[in-house]
């Protein structure tokens, strides 16, 4: 789960990590009356979306009066924001962040994330700030300092000391950077985050040192115990979609192709989506039932799918395990009679009660189309919903 | 022979009282998984599908003897279940559970460094030896006994991968599902290494996913170390960059982890990768064929 910059800001300040003072405005009023409020001579201007690369689109301005900052304000606040990581269609901005600016003297990176090859949280450092740790990681490895984190111990002073002197921050600073290091770390692990990053950390002229950007990305199998966290979720943030998918348990990530997919478990569901593509179609979802989809889940399913209006044709495909299949083509048969299906279906069944599950789909007078293997299935949907497109 | 488990494994089922491990003994026992006795704290003493209830993980490996156990048990609680079996001495533990927090495992991992005790998933289906011994969800009837041995990340795909050479008349020796988590217990790796030293195992099916770099250390140690011909697969090749596909561990971040890098990095170690995953079985009886095993692979 994501959060916006303002709010990881403020659990960053609730460990004593230094931010620039600041605020969330949702009008161009209370843009103004905040800024107005923090009486800086800089005020800085943030669109606030869970996406970055938000300066290069347009998103982050600098205003040297209140009239500047109404401005920006007005500029700003429900403009379409397209980063690389928006996708083309961007991203309402709908939040701001009105903050104090500052004499920013020297720019670094800083970031704890999980190394997968150890199983251990990695408190990454670079002298690099601004620029994405990736592209640094591509064309300058050895910019980048890492400290691994002992699980039981959690992360020490003196490697905390250690990063600070290996990215050369001036002796003076050296134990604020440190601090700042040990309390980034404590809120990573209290709150469950998988990544917090901060980019970028600076020095200022007056010999501060100050987070200024924060994004923190948290583990969603721990959500159960982080009630806070979960309170600061936007859902204008995320896929409507994807919203409606999770009540039902439901695994849903919408793409941008013609066929839909409804698939038992992860990894068959995204093979679906890949011999979609190898057969010469076009996936419109990765969408997990999981292993134990009842007939409302499956119903839920095709609603879901149903509901993209670019899905000319739907692949069932269910191995079932844990399932029946008889169970899943109740689930089918009821949710096609129930949306009145016009698009060709496609229905591969296999495993626990197969036999029975396709006597009811071929019994059912309804328009299924049965198939006898996965890849049988990927290319029966695939030519049905060419026919479809060349007819009209 | 087979690896990790066999007909005279003696298994113990933690959670076997919930309404998960509780259909799933039943369906392990109707296999002929040997089933010695289950925990569930303060049930201990009753007795459930017949076979015995304790308190604790100790308790049952005393009374029992249990090497083995998997594990039913709630998110929340599943790392303690998974220490618990580790600090009774058990040979291997199996973590069928999804949904585990990862600073949860990554303690858990750092708890079993020094102990002896093999961690298999979380978030997995399980082991199982073709005819002896089913230690998981997985569909125990599509699993015929045979000379590939299967290790994969994912459970319907490995279903999909088994059946696929079930139905060409090519038996297993045995599936392991190592999870699709991030941080996990037993990893490619290992399994391979476990695979290359069975006498049974004539060669290996190894199917992964997008994220991490797993299946390309496992490649490496391919070329290196395995004496017995890999054919694999890889999901995801449609999967867009930075979405969680389901699985935690099944994620493009930094450009790391695609589908397209695994796939030629296995293919430069001499894997045969499937271009598409109904041609898993296909691949592995061309690359048979090629090596001349086919013949002896070829088992109904």
């Amino acid at each position: 789960m994501n959060i916006h910059e303002y709010q990881g800001k403020n659990i960053l300040r609730q460990y004593g990590v230094n931010v620039p003072n600041g605020h969330v405005a949702y009008s161009i009023d209370e843009a103004v009356e905040y800024a107005k409020r923090i009486g800086s001579e800089v005020t800085v201007v943030k669109a606030q979306i869970h996406a970055g690369g938000r300066g290069k689109a347009g998103g982050v301005k600098v205003a040297h009066n209140l009239d500047e900052v109404r401005a920006y304000a007005k500029e700003i606040l429900g403009k379409v924001l397209v980063t690389p990581q928006t996708g083309p269609e961007g991203k309402e901005v709908k939040r701001l962040l009105i903050e104090e600016g500052c004499n920013i003297d020297k720019e670094y990176y800083l970031g704890l994330v999980l190394d997968r090859n150890l199983s251990k949280i990695v408190l990454m450092g670079s002298e690099e700030g601004g620029m994405e740790i990736e592209e640094v990681a591509a064309e300058t490895p050895e910019k980048i300092f890492k400290e691994v984190i002992d699980p039981a111990i959690g992360l020490t002073g003196f490697q905390a000391r250690r990063l600070a002197f290996n990215l050369n921050f001036p002796n003076k600073v050296i134990n604020k950077v440190a601090n700042l290091m040990l309390n980034l770390y404590q809120a990573f692990i209290d709150k469950d985050c998988m990544v917090a990053e901060i980019n970028p950390l600076v020095t200022t002229k007056e010999g501060n040192v100050l987070a200024l950007d924060a994004k923190m990305n948290f583990d969603g199998n721990a959500l159960y115990r982080q009630k806070d966290v979960l309170e600061l979720r936007d859902l204008d943030e995320e896929d409507r979609n994807e919203i409606e998918a999770s009540k039902y348990d439901l695994s849903y990530i919408q793409l941008d192709g013609d066929i839909g997919c409804m698939v038992n478990g992860a990894g068959l569901a995204m093979a679906t989506m890949d011999i979609i593509k190898y057969e010469g179609g076009n996936p419109a979802n990765f969408l997990d039932v999981g292993g134990d989809a009842t007939p409302e889940k499956v119903a839920e399913a095709f609603k879901i799918i149903l509901s993209d209006p670019k899905v000319k044709g739907i692949l069932v495909n269910v191995f079932g395990g844990i399932m029946k299949c008889d169970y899943i083509a109740q689930g089918i048969i009821a949710a096609t009679k129930q949306f009145d299906l016009k698009i060709p279906l496609v229905v591969r069944l296999e495993g626990t009660n197969v036999d029975i599950g396709k006597k009811l789909l071929n019994e059912s007078g309804l328009n299924i189309t049965a198939a006898d293997s996965m890849g049988d299935g990927a290319k029966k949907i695939v030519n049905m919903v060419k026919e479809t497109v060349k007819q009209k | 022979m087979s690896i990790y488990v066999d007909k005279d494994t003696k298994v113990i089922v933690q959670g076997i009282t919930g309404s998960a491990g509780m259909d799933h003994s039943e369906q392990m026992l109707k296999y002929g998984t040997n089933i010695v006795g289950g925990v569930t704290p303060a049930k201990g003493g009753t007795t459930i599908l017949g076979v015995p209830v304790f308190n604790t993980v100790e308790e049952a490996v005393k009374a029992t003897g249990a090497t083995v156990s998997i594990i039913y048990v709630p998110a929340p609680f599943a790392a303690d279940a998974i220490m618990e079996a580790t600090d009774a001495g058990l040979e291997m533990t199996i973590c069928i559970t999804e949904h585990i927090p990862i600073t949860d495992m990554i303690k858990v991992k750092d708890y079993m460094k020094d102990k002896n005790t093999r961690l298999i998933g979380p978030n997995c289906p399980g082991v199982i030896t073709a005819d002896e011994c089913k230690i998981g969800i997985m569909p125990g009837y599509i699993h015929k006994k045979g000379h590939i041995g299967v290790v994969s990340r994912s459970g319907t795909l490995t279903y999909e991968a088994v059946h696929q050479l079930s139905q060409a008349g090519y038996g297993q020796t045995t599936a392991v599902g190592i999870g699709g988590d991030p941080v996990n217990g037993t990893s490619f790796i290992d399994v391979l290494k476990e695979f290359n030293e069975d006498p049974e195992t004539l060669a290996v099916m190894m199917i992964g996913e997008i994220g991490g770099t797993a299946e390309e250390q496992a490649a490496r140690w391919v070329k290196e170390n395995m004496t017995k011909p890999v054919a694999g697969f890889i999901g995801g090749a449609t999967a867009p960059p930075g979405k969680r596909m389901g699985h935690a561990g099944a994620i493009i971040s930094g450009g790391e982890g695609t589908a397209k890098e695994k796939k030629r990095v296995m293919a430069e170690c001499g894997i045969k990768v499937a271009e598409s995953p109904a041609k898993m079985g296909e691949t592995m009886i061309n690359l048979l064929k090629e090596k001349d095993l086919a013949e002896k692979c070829k088992t109904h």
